[in-house]
């Protein structure tokens, strides 16, 4: 376990970070609710009725002047993206960056078999990922027990849960990327996340489109499908899961045999 | 057994030459030098028998292993020093020889600390303030802090101070002389002529030839220098002709009696014939026949 331990130990700084960013963002988004809902009577109609607009957010279907309501879109925007491009950049570097910085050579000369590599940053991977999202969690729960809003907790959970599968898929999909690389392909991770992000809105948008919704992990983290259905969708879940193993596999099969420059 | 043995060991890069055919045998127990020029794929050899790169074809043991199958097994038991050491940046030089410790599942801070102190190397300082020499040193740490069995150095002298180089060789003479094989990897002559007993020339990807150091020099290839004689008389065979100040030498190689009987009628004051140093016969013979 000693490369686990010394990978968390590098990324701990980012890790905080990410982790302060985004949990103060949410925390702050649940304790402006009490103001926001007092003007929000006449507004949360208006953003219900804005069209495709409301329906790319999920608005459509999901009241903004209740607490649910207006968590699952703030949920959405805050740990959504902020934990897909934390997910995103965490994953596509992990094994990248020991050729980057060129610590590969240390690293692999060391009597240490590829496939250990392979498993210790990845367990580190998924390790920082439940990390930021245990204390976004904690953090948001406490925020709401601050305002004394009476939340749905099943539905917090489950938005919540969502959102850690969401982000464990993209650190998946975007370390079985990393195998490939040589440079550092944070872009890559970044440019990644955020299609799947847009295609989510597109799939919000028209019904065509509506089958991208298997494609990307944002399709089960449907805020208003959550809150009303309290589940998670599984027909999304599973093809979420078959990526999930995809892009893991994909990360054995190629660095275990990998020529390090 | 053989520390290191190769049999064809042949990586390309795509459609770009590494090695072709590469088959050495290093000895346990041998002080063996791996010469070329840049390019020459020394490194990528190394990094074969490392594991880093997977060989296109052939074969290679270390310590009797396969280098692809018992890849884990054999770097227990190897200390290796790459030609550019780069190591994680924001650490301490400490912390960096305890995670190589570590990796190792070993607890090496006694050697360390005796070989930090022969080298001069300051444990406290950050990784990314050291100079060239000094991060060379770290690696030379890495390499030899757990006692290997085989050492597998790439370029180990390049950014060591003279003081510092004849440290570093003191230290893998004794550690030889308890019967540790060191092989090395250099384009400077005179260091594997000073040190190693044996080596092999390498150009072009190809091993040109593997022998003893000694006999590596004795290729029958004469030095001789005529005192007194300002025009290169007729004599087959000779090259790298020099006049400087009234001496006139060459490189002669073939039948020292035809090369005495044409001597015979030169006018020279003085002759002196002898062989020439492992740095002359590299540049002048193993360079043409790997030109061939």
């Amino acid at each position: 376990m000693t490369l686990f331990f010394h990978e968390l130990r590098r990324a701990r700084l980012s890790l905080i970070i990410w982790t302060g960013v985004i949990a103060f963002m949410l925390g702050v988004c649940v304790m402006i609710y009490p103001e926001m809902s007092a003007q929000m009577e006449d507004v949360s109609q208006m953003f219900s009725d804005m069209g495709s607009f409301s329906a790319a957010f999920g608005m459509d279907q999901l009241n903004f002047g209740e607490f649910m309501g207006y968590f699952g879109i703030e949920c959405g925007n805050v740990l959504g993206i902020g934990g897909a491009l934390f997910a995103a950049i965490t994953g596509v570097t992990a094994l990248s960056k020991e050729e980057k910085d060129r610590t590969a050579e240390f690293l692999l000369t060391h009597p240490i078999s590829r496939t250990r590599v392979i498993t210790q940053k990845l367990m580190s991977v998924v390790a920082q990922i439940v990390i930021l999202n245990a204390i976004v969690a904690a953090v948001t729960a406490l925020c709401i027990a601050v305002i004394g809003e009476s939340a749905d907790v099943q539905a917090v959970t489950l938005l919540l849960l969502s959102y850690l599968l969401l982000q464990l898929e993209i650190a998946a999909i975007t370390f079985g990327v990393s195998a490939f690389l040589k440079g550092n392909g944070i872009g890559i991770g970044l440019g990644l996340a955020m299609m799947l992000y847009f295609l989510n809105i597109v799939a919000n948008l028209t019904e065509e489109a509506e089958v991208l919704k298997y494609v990307t992990p944002f399709g089960y983290t449907d805020s208003a499908y959550i809150i009303n259905e309290h589940a998670l969708k599984g027909e999304y879940l599973a093809v979420g899961a078959v990526l999930t193993v995809i892009g893991i596999a994909a990360a054995y099969w190629k660095y275990r045999k990998k020529d390090i420059a | 057994m053989n520390a290191i043995e190769t049999t064809g060991l042949t990586k390309y890069y795509g459609k770009s030459r590494g090695i072709i055919d590469v088959s050495i045998a290093v000895e346990q127990g041998q002080f063996y030098g791996f010469i070329g020029p840049n390019g020459a794929g020394k490194s990528t050899t190394i990094r074969t028998l490392l594991g880093l790169i997977q060989p296109t074809s052939g074969k290679a043991t270390v310590m009797g292993m396969d280098i692809v199958k018992d890849r884990t097994a054999i770097l227990r038991r190897i200390g290796y020093l790459p030609g550019e050491a780069t190591f994680y940046s924001g650490m301490r030089v400490r912390e960096i020889l305890a995670l190589s410790a570590k990796l190792r599942g070993m607890d090496c801070s006694a050697n360390a600390k005796v070989l930090c102190d022969r080298l001069e190397l300051d444990v406290s300082r950050r990784i990314d303030e050291l100079s060239l020499g000094n991060r060379k040193k770290v690696g030379i740490v890495c390499a030899l802090q757990h006692d290997p069995e085989l050492y597998i150095l790439d370029e180990p002298t390049s950014g060591l101070d003279p003081l510092m180089q004849r440290e570093f060789y003191e230290i893998l003479r004794e550690r030889n002389q308890k019967g540790a094989t060191v092989f090395l990897s250099s384009h400077i002559l005179t260091e594997i002529e000073r040190y190693c007993t044996d080596a092999a020339v390498v150009r072009e990807g190809r091993v040109l030839a593997s022998d003893s150091v000694t006999k590596l020099g004795h290729t029958g290839v004469k030095r001789v220098t005529l005192r007194g004689v300002t025009a290169m008389p007729a004599v087959d065979g000779a090259c790298d002709v020099q006049t400087v100040n009234g001496t006139t030498s060459f490189l002669y190689n073939g039948d020292a009696h035809r090369l005495l009987r044409q001597l015979s009628d030169v006018p020279f004051d003085d002759v002196a014939i002898a062989d020439p140093d492992l740095e002359e016969v590299f540049m002048h013979f193993y360079e043409k026949e790997g030109a061939q």
